[in-house]
């Protein structure tokens, strides 16, 4: 896997439910970068991201990046409750094309429970599990969603020492926090990008919400 | 994508998964149906096909809305959109986890269930055989009837709406095939129109199931 691959968002517009939230994004995720998004509760962290992952498609500007280099971890885990721990994650191993699971155990101190289902797991176990996905996706660029919650202070520093390993080995990580992680990391703040409903740029389908709105009110 | 393939079998096999409730929910209509028509072994003979097809489309339907309805429940969805297999691959291999789970054991134990319908012995073979080209016609349309509607609550009874109707042409032709097999006469014709529908469906549906899909993720 080619580890140098960056991301870029180029003056993107983010929409939630077709109303524009965020707009005129512009950043640049680089090789060895970590970068924490930062705004608050409802402030588009969430639909910027799953935009960024290619989830969804942005209504104006672009994304430049190779859908193969990101992987996107979102509150939800992807975790099926009748597969063990070793299961689950020998799974999105093989969908990654990758085999070795032992590092990603290990990384997250799983040890003890991969022959547990993941149903008995508690919350900030599943947490930990789902985490260790994203190393056994063996790709560079990370996306993440507040990987932090129902994590203790010891798991929050497992993790930070797994974002500094894969920022060491050229991987990349954009990460939606409110905690401080404890991590070399450059700050963005989303707030002045705030979406203007008045200035929102044309739809590139030409699909006009304010008109749309208009025939409600 | 053989890993996705497992992981469904896997899943569909543990508690909670829903394997063997189809085929349990086949052998009640097929056993209910006598109670309400009648022992007359005659006429329950002439409905036999049309009575087992109904029971294996409603037995298929049964478990549709797990296909997708469970992994968009718990990021799984998400998390498989933004991997390296294409969004036609997974819907095709889910279509076909499903057909493995449901359809073809319907198939194997349609002749056996044929038995209680009084069928006769050349209709066992004509079950099996219609059964057998129609069932993965089943299981794709209803995954494209379960991607239209994932993320929606309530969702499997709209679904049923949507995917009865069009279940109709595979019906129609799989229970003629089998009716004109049984009576000796040629069941070629209608033999061909169901396995074009299959073949067509399987061709088509997971483009436009994987369409649906996307728009249901955003």
């Amino acid at each position: 896997m080619d580890f140098s691959a960056s991301l870029t968002a180029d003056t993107l517009t983010v929409t939630r439910g077709g109303v524009p939230i965020l707009q005129n994004v512009s950043f640049t995720l680089s090789p060895g970068q970590v970068l924490i998004l930062r705004g608050p509760n409802g402030s588009g962290k969430t639909t910027l991201l799953r935009t960024l992952a290619g989830l969804q498609p942005p209504l104006a500007g672009r994304v430049v990046s190779d859908p193969e280099t990101v992987t996107y971890g979102a509150h939800a885990d992807g975790l099926k409750a009748t597969l063990s721990v070793e299961e689950n994650l020998q799974f999105w191993a093989s969908v990654h094309g990758q085999t070795d699971i032992t590092q990603a155990v290990e990384g997250f101190n799983l040890a003890g429970l991969v022959h547990r289902p993941s149903a008995n797991l508690s919350a900030g176990q599943k947490r930990r599990l789902g985490l260790a996905r994203l190393l056994v996706t063996g790709r560079p660029i990370w996306l993440l969603d507040e990987p932090t919650v129902s994590l203790d202070v010891a798991s929050v520093a497992l993790f930070a020492d797994a974002v500094r390993t894969h920022v060491a080995k050229g991987g990349s990580a954009l990460i939606a926090t409110h905690i401080d992680l404890g991590l070399k990391a450059d700050s963005f703040d989303i707030g002045p990008y705030k979406a203007d409903p008045a200035k929102a740029p044309d739809s590139n389908d030409g699909f006009d919400t304010d008109g749309f709105e208009g025939a409600y009110l | 994508m053989i890993a996705l393939l497992i992981r469904d079998m896997r899943l569909a096999m543990r508690a909670g998964g829903g394997f063997g409730l189809g085929l349990a929910f086949f052998l009640i209509v097929t056993t209910l149906v006598p109670f309400g028509v009648g022992p007359d072994a005659e006429i329950l003979a002439r409905i036999a096909p049309g009575i087992l097809w109904v029971g294996a489309l409603l037995a298929c339907l049964l478990s549709l809305d797990r296909i997708f309805q469970l992994d968009f429940e718990d990021g799984s969805l998400d998390l498989l959109a933004t991997s390296p297999i294409p969004l036609e691959g997974i819907v095709a291999i889910k279509a076909l986890a499903h057909w493995l789970v449901t359809g073809l054991p319907l198939t194997l134990a349609a002749p056996f269930f044929g038995a209680l319908m009084h069928l006769e012995s050349p209709g066992f073979s004509w079950m099996f055989v219609t059964l057998l080209l129609g069932t993965p016609a089943l299981s794709m349309i209803g995954a494209f009837g379960a991607a239209l509607t994932v993320g929606l609550k309530r969702g499997g009874l709209l679904m049923s709406l949507l995917v009865l109707p069009l279940y109709i042409p595979s019906l129609i032709f799989g229970a003629e095939a089998a009716t004109r097999g049984m009576a000796g006469f040629n069941a070629n014709a209608p033999l061909l129109m169901m396995a074009g529908i299959t073949a067509g469906s399987i061709a088509l549906l997971p483009f436009a199931a994987a369409a649906a899909l996307r728009v249901n993720l955003r």
